[in-house]
């Protein structure tokens, strides 16, 4: 097997017996980088030669023995969203211009300190506002299963290189489903932790109330070894949460008897595709036999979720997104006067997704609109919240299909908006709660396109979901299906 | 009708975005589209319910009054579409 191929806990295993050097992967995983890429387009920007010095640090580390961190040598991609000293780093739009910042955030500052080797920055939708990476102002990625169809998004890039062996792992962000519903379109591995679970300091921020960083990766495992890496308190993130972060890799192996899960009806619906629902309901059975107890729990607002979440997620980017103004970094357009160049600065900026949610966000929170709008989303969101709250008194982890259907075509959806929202409408209510929820892979549809799906946890109980997602790893080959490319 | 081409203006204006006439156009479709199929939300009985901004309940976090690392101004400047010696150059304001 190529280097390029093993898993993250894998290769760990592999670099601390000194059977393959970190410099050996890291220039395979760029070689099948060169080989894929040109069709695929998960790259934004590569890091060879810092990677390959890093690489060879890694390298030297593992050599001298001692105690090495646990990602020592691991080549991994990052979205284009997250702060990264010194490497250009664009959100996929063109109103950050050259931008390079000055500093690490706090995900990227904990995955170097621990050992990872960074390859490169992935394609995204423009601002991780879209479902398909279509909205990324330079390019548009493939799926590695089926080039003409989408990888999802908005972490579209991280995980069609993934699923392509372009990298051993990499870290996304879901806001509404960005890691969870590219995860399910490219086959692989992607969490979503409980909001607080992880810093946002220097990921650049769509709706900060929902935005939560995350690992995709090949394997359940690999998804808990990243998720220890970056997990935890940082004071730089006032929204971070100091639980104690477990050792979620060695607690995998618990099983699942006796544990409750719950299905709910709502997710069970005409209109999505019959091959999504027969597989996630085989994987329930199979979990079924492995000892769980399966309950019908009941989410009723579940159906008002995309309407709450395009109030509020739009609301809180018409916001953020005002920092953008031509003035301390990224592009400005030349005009007379101040408006001006901030109106220009924006038009030319901004793609049209981006400008379409500004405009929604502001109409929310317009004088006249807001209690119509955004304060009755808030309200609605409360009852989503207790919807969960109740469910979990009667089960451990919900189970749902990922997305309504497997990866569409590129192109299928880009002219109407509600029905690439409509997408989300399985991923967007765990933001809404603030729950942890992780896709993995159950089945593939007729044409040979992976299904993913979806179990929702109890806040800050990461380490169940992982617990149930493993021994359903177990007992199926799913995950180790590759795409031919 | 939801929205009007004159509310999307006046609504551009406070974003400051810069709209063309086929933007306008196309964004009160899309925008009308978008707020009727939010008109679902009317539905469930929200009177006695308190609105909820964050999904975890948080406290204010208080941090310590110290010292800390942070970009230096040369690497922040760095990144200006202009400047001028050490400040960033901005259009003018005042007339």
């Amino acid at each position: 097997m190529s280097h390029y191929a093993l898993t993250l806990h894998e290769l760990a295993a592999k670099l601390s017996r000194r059977e393959i050097s970190s410099v050996e992967v890291t220039e395979s995983v760029f070689g099948r980088i060169a080989a894929t890429d040109e069709r695929l387009h998960s790259y934004l920007a590569l890091c060879r030669e810092s990677a390959l010095q890093e690489a060879r640090q890694a390298d030297e580390r593992l050599k001298s023995g001692g105690d090495c961190p646990p990602l020592t040598g691991v080549p991994v991609a990052l979205k284009d969203i997250f702060i990264t000293r010194n490497v250009p780093t664009t959100c996929a739009s063109k109103i950050l211009g050259n931008f390079v910042p000055p500093y690490d955030g706090t995900a990227v500052r904990k995955i170097k300190e621990s050992g990872a080797v960074i390859l490169g920055k992935t394609n995204m939708d423009e601002f991780a506002m879209g479902s398909s990476t279509e909205n990324s102002a330079f390019v548009v990625t493939r799926n590695p299963w089926d080039t003409e169809r989408v990888p999802g998004g908005s972490s579209g890039g991280s995980a069609s290189a993934v699923a392509a062996d372009q990298c051993i792992a990499a870290l996304g962000t879901d806001t509404g489903g960005s890691i969870r519903q590219p995860a399910a379109c490219c086959g692989i591995v992607g969490l979503k932790p409980t909001y607080g679970r992880v810093s946002r300091y220097g990921v650049i921020a769509f709706a900060s109330s929902l935005d939560q960083v995350g690992p995709m990766t090949k394997d359940v495992t690999d998804c808990a070894l990243m998720l220890e890496a970056v997990a935890g308190k940082d004071p730089c993130d006032s929204t971070s949460v100091d639980v104690p972060v477990p050792a979620y890799a060695s607690q995998l192996h618990g099983g699942v008897k006796g544990l409750r899960l719950g299905m709910p009806k709502e997710y069970f619906i005409p209109g999505i595709q019959a091959e999504v629902e027969k597989s996630v309901k085989d994987a329930i059975r199979l979990l079924e036999k492995n000892g769980v107890e399966v309950v019908e729990v009941s989410l009723p607002h579940s159906e008002y979720a995309v309407a709450v979440y395009y109030i509020i997620a739009t609301a809180e980017a018409s916001s953020n997104l005002a920092r953008y103004d031509g003035m301390k970094y990224g592009y400005r357009a030349p005009a007379k006067d101040l408006t001006e160049t901030y109106m220009r600065t924006r038009q030319e900026g901004f793609g049209p997704e981006v400008k379409r949610r500004i405009m929604l966000g502001t109409y929310a929170l317009s004088a006249g609109y807001y209690d119509a709008y955004y304060l009755k989303a808030q309200k609605v969101r409360t009852l989503i919240k207790r919807d969960f709250e109740a469910a979990f008194r009667k089960c451990d982890v919900i189970i749902t299909p990922t997305t309504p259907t497997t990866a569409f075509k590129i192109g299928e959806k880009t002219q109407d908006p509600l029905q690439m929202y409509l997408s989300d409408i399985f991923t967007i209510s765990v933001n809404l709660a603030g729950l942890p929820g992780l896709s993995l892979p159950c089945g593939f549809d007729g044409n040979g396109l992976p299904i993913g799906m979806q179990i929702i946890g109890k806040h800050f109980d990461e380490a169940t979901i992982l617990r149930v997602a493993y021994a359903y790893e177990q007992a199926t080959e799913w995950h180790k299906r590759k795409p031919k490319l | 009708m939801k929205i009007t081409r004159e509310e999307v203006r006046r609504v551009a204006l406070l974003a400051r975005l810069q709209l063309t006439p086929e933007e306008e156009e196309l964004l009160t479709g899309q925008l009308d589209a978008i707020l009727s199929y939010m008109e679902t939300l009317d539905r469930p009985d929200t009177e006695k319910v308190e609105p909820l901004a964050h999904a975890v309940d948080l406290v204010n976090a208080f941090r310590e009054d110290r010292v800390v690392h942070e970009p230096q101004a040369e690497e922040l400047l760095a990144n200006a579409p202009a400047k001028e010696n050490s400040f960033f150059k901005v259009p003018k304001i005042i007339e």
